[in-house]
């Protein structure tokens, strides 16, 4: 451990929270620009080349957007819930790993920011924060229909974090490993994507459930609940929210890339260890795609519908998966 | 001067259920601004958790007084109100209020103008049809399906620009025929129309009919008996969807709507999937109308010659005396009705669409009043939605298809 170490982690840190942000802004672009191709459209594209700058005035515009504070609000935890909500998103993205080791000016770099070798377990714990910031905006705007989103929210992530940790668990019994450089190492061979399309599956549904997106966006269900949990909110708190939907939505995509889909392995990876993050980026946008394509296409489900499938349907399928899975990995391993 | 009167709180008592009073339940203010009440519409929810335990409709936010203002207005001068009443049926409007006049009036209307009427009556159909399909599906949450449909109603909206200049508020069917004649490019861009209209509605049907998410939005939910429709006075798609197989263009033929063949679809079931379902079947059988109007379109004017009701022609006024005296009395005081009373009706996209004119002789209306279909299914809407969620409150009050400007007139 030295200074340069620090300098080290410091600048990766950096460069982890600017991706992601920087691709918050764009990944609002690609939403807008792909629905509007579904939807016989042409979407933005007055602001820069292609609408290219559409996220930077959008920023802008919310910057100086007035906020307000509904009166009988709780003020303190209003203005917490979106910081809440906002912190562990930007802090998934620690533990994914986006390559190998590259060397630049001489130095050896790893090209993640932390291998922790409880990787997975972190990730669980981290997404299930940000239900506490939804869930106290919902209640601290003093809005029947933020409540209402927010308990909403809350219901459905606790439904479904289940089914998604089930999901998660069995790449780690396939890698026996929790380190989520060891998961995306042990799919040298093949992705766990194919070995578990099950798991893939249950992860992916679950996933988009656990980040409120269509088809289960119940608690931002703009024809119920006009806007859900931040109905209130405007200007940069507002900004906030949807700033963690996107990364959240960013971070899903690469946590799947890795688990399943053999994160930032691709081919010659082994003998140009900087292709790595070229990979995982193309993994990721193929994956935002179709959860924008099934934004675009499915209704939303109801709300007590989500429940039942969530535990009726998901839990069980991905109970059982897991004990499928142990039960050859056991006897396969002698 | 309106009377105002103090309303003691226990003369509400019994809109809510004794659990509102201890706090069981939560009163919830939906609209008027919501985006999915569909217009100005406020409905007072009490909630059980999400479940609707009751839902009071309050009207009114779009109240513009059209039916009396009308009254002060020569006939001629009321029409045009009458496509701001529900706006997205202009054309319907027009014609029921001409119906009624002319009915009145005695007035012939020549073949040709009567098929051109019901060529836009059913493209109105269409266009109001597509409107509710979008909306409905965006309020389950389908929000592709908004922009496919706007993209064909936008073609119908071309068309009406082509024949009136206008592509909402025509006022192009006037009492004793038409504003004017089509163009000659109005046939050419009706078929074209028609003919990929039923491959776009293929196009709807497969985001959705066998969606199960959609399906599961839908069947079951805001359930309304035959016993209930014929009780609530339901009418058009709502009624059909409950097995009433009403509809005015076959039960009282106007425009001569009995020469043309077609069916009146219709459901059991009474839920909103039914009412999708008879939507989009009355959509195929408005194309089958068109169709056979179009071929069968015959030559002549469009414009009955009772030149005490219908302007002469420019080309007269310069050579007729007659004409001139006409023109003049026609655009400055109006034409007078003989004394009496009538009611007419038309199949709105909604359904019974009817018009009661009373005329003391003169050239304003002395009372008219609009039976509009929107005002009978609003009242059905605490009916439907009891027991049911709120998310499903959005798609019954999509599925019933009101028109705020319509209801409230």
């Amino acid at each position: 451990m030295d200074g340069t170490m620090i300098l080290e982690w410091l600048i990766k840190s950096l460069i982890l929270i600017l991706t992601m942000t920087v691709g918050f802004a764009y990944v609002t672009l690609y939403e807008r620009k792909l629905l509007a191709r579904i939807q016989v459209r042409i979407g933005p594209n007055r602001a820069g080349p292609f609408g290219v700058l559409q996220p930077v005035a959008d920023g802008i515009k919310l910057i100086f957007k007035e906020e307000l504070t509904p009166t009988n609000a709780d003020k303190l935890i209003f203005i917490l819930a979106p910081v809440l909500t906002v912190i562990p998103a930007l802090i998934i993205g620690a533990v994914v790993p986006w390559g190998t080791e590259v060397s630049i000016f001489g130095r050896v770099v790893k090209l993640y920011l932390a291998d922790i070798n409880i990787g997975v377990l972190y990730l669980m714990a981290v997404t299930s924060i940000s239900v506490y910031g939804l869930a106290l905006a919902g209640w601290s705007s003093n809005n029947k229909y933020a409540t209402l989103g927010g308990l909403r929210a809350m219901a459905q992530m606790i439904s479904y974090e289940l089914a998604l940790g089930f999901a998660m668990i069995v790449p780690v019994m396939m890698a026996g490993s929790m380190s989520l450089v060891d998961i995306v190492e042990s799919q040298k061979s093949i992705w766990f994507a194919v070995v578990q399309p099950l798991a893939f599956v249950i992860y992916f549904i679950a996933a988009l459930a656990e980040i409120n997106r269509s088809p289960f966006d119940m608690p931002e269900a703009e024809q119920e609940l006009t806007a859900g949990y931040h109905t209130e909110y405007s200007g940069m708190k507002f900004a906030l929210f949807f700033m963690a939907e996107y990364i959240k939505m960013i971070a899903i995509s690469m946590i799947g890339a890795s688990l399943f889909l053999g994160g930032y392995r691709g081919p010659f990876i082994d003998l140009y260890p900087a292709l790595g993050p070229l990979y995982l980026f193309i993994k990721v946008v193929v994956i935002l795609f179709v959860i924008i394509w099934i934004r675009a296409t499915l209704p939303r489900i109801r709300y007590d519908r989500l429940m039942q499938f969530g535990w009726k349907i998901l839990f069980p399928l991905a109970l059982l998966n897991v004990f499928i899975t142990a039960v050859v990995l056991v006897w396969a391993g002698g | 001067m309106t009377e105002t009167r103090n309303i003691e709180i226990s003369e509400l008592r019994h809109l809510v259920s004794e659990r509102a009073l201890e706090g069981e339940t939560m009163l919830l203010n939906m609209g008027p601004q919501h985006p999915a009440t569909h217009g100005v519409l406020r409905l007072m929810l009490e909630l059980d958790g999400e479940e609707v335990v009751n839902c009071i409709p309050d009207i009114g936010f779009l109240h513009t007084g059209v039916e009396k203002d009308m009254e002060s207005k020569i006939y001629q001068k009321a029409e045009v109100m009458t496509d701001r009443l529900d706006y997205l049926n202009p054309i319907g409007n027009n014609l029921v209020f001409c119906l009624a006049v002319e009915k009145l009036a005695d007035l012939d209307v020549p073949a040709r103008a009567q098929g051109i009427r019901v060529i836009l009556a059913e493209l109105t159909r269409l266009s109001s049809h597509l409107l509710w399909l979008g909306t409905s599906g965006l309020d389950v949450g389908a929000m592709s399906l908004f922009l496919y449909t706007m993209r064909e109603r936008e073609i119908i909206q071309d068309i009406f620009e082509l024949c009136s200049g206008q592509r909402m508020m025509t006022t192009y069917v006037r009492p004793g025929g038409l504003w004017r004649d089509i163009p000659v490019e109005f046939e050419g861009a009706v078929r074209s129309f028609i003919e990929i209209m039923p491959r776009r509605i293929e196009e709807y049907e497969s985001l959705l009919n066998e969606n199960p998410i959609f399906l599961e939005r839908t069947a079951g939910i805001g359930v309304l008996t035959y016993e209930n429709a014929l009780r609530w006075g339901a009418t058009g798609p709502i009624a059909r969807a409950s097995g009433v197989a009403l509809d005015i263009r076959k039960a009282m033929p106007y425009m001569g709507y009995e020469q043309y063949d077609f069916d009146i679809p219709t459901r059991a079931e009474g839920d909103v999937l039914a009412r999708y379902l008879v939507r989009v079947a009355e959509m195929r059988e408005s194309l089958k109308i068109i169709r056979q109007a179009l071929d069968k379109l015959p030559y002549g004017p469009v414009n009955s010659n009772n030149r005490k009701y219908v302007p002469p022609p420019r080309s007269e006024i310069g050579v007729s005396m007659e004409a001139l005296i006409h023109h003049f009395k026609l655009w400055t005081e109006g034409f007078t009705i003989p004394k009496g009373a009538i009611y007419a009706a038309a199949e709105s996209p909604r359904g019974e669409l009817g018009v009661y004119l009373e005329s003391d002789g003169g050239s304003k209306p002395y009372r008219i009043h609009y039976r509009t279909p929107s005002f009978a299914a609003l009242q059905l809407m605490p009916l439907l939605a009891k027991g049911h969620f709120v998310a499903d409150l959005v798609a019954i009050i999509a599925s019933i298809d009101i028109v705020l400007g319509d209801t409230d007139r």
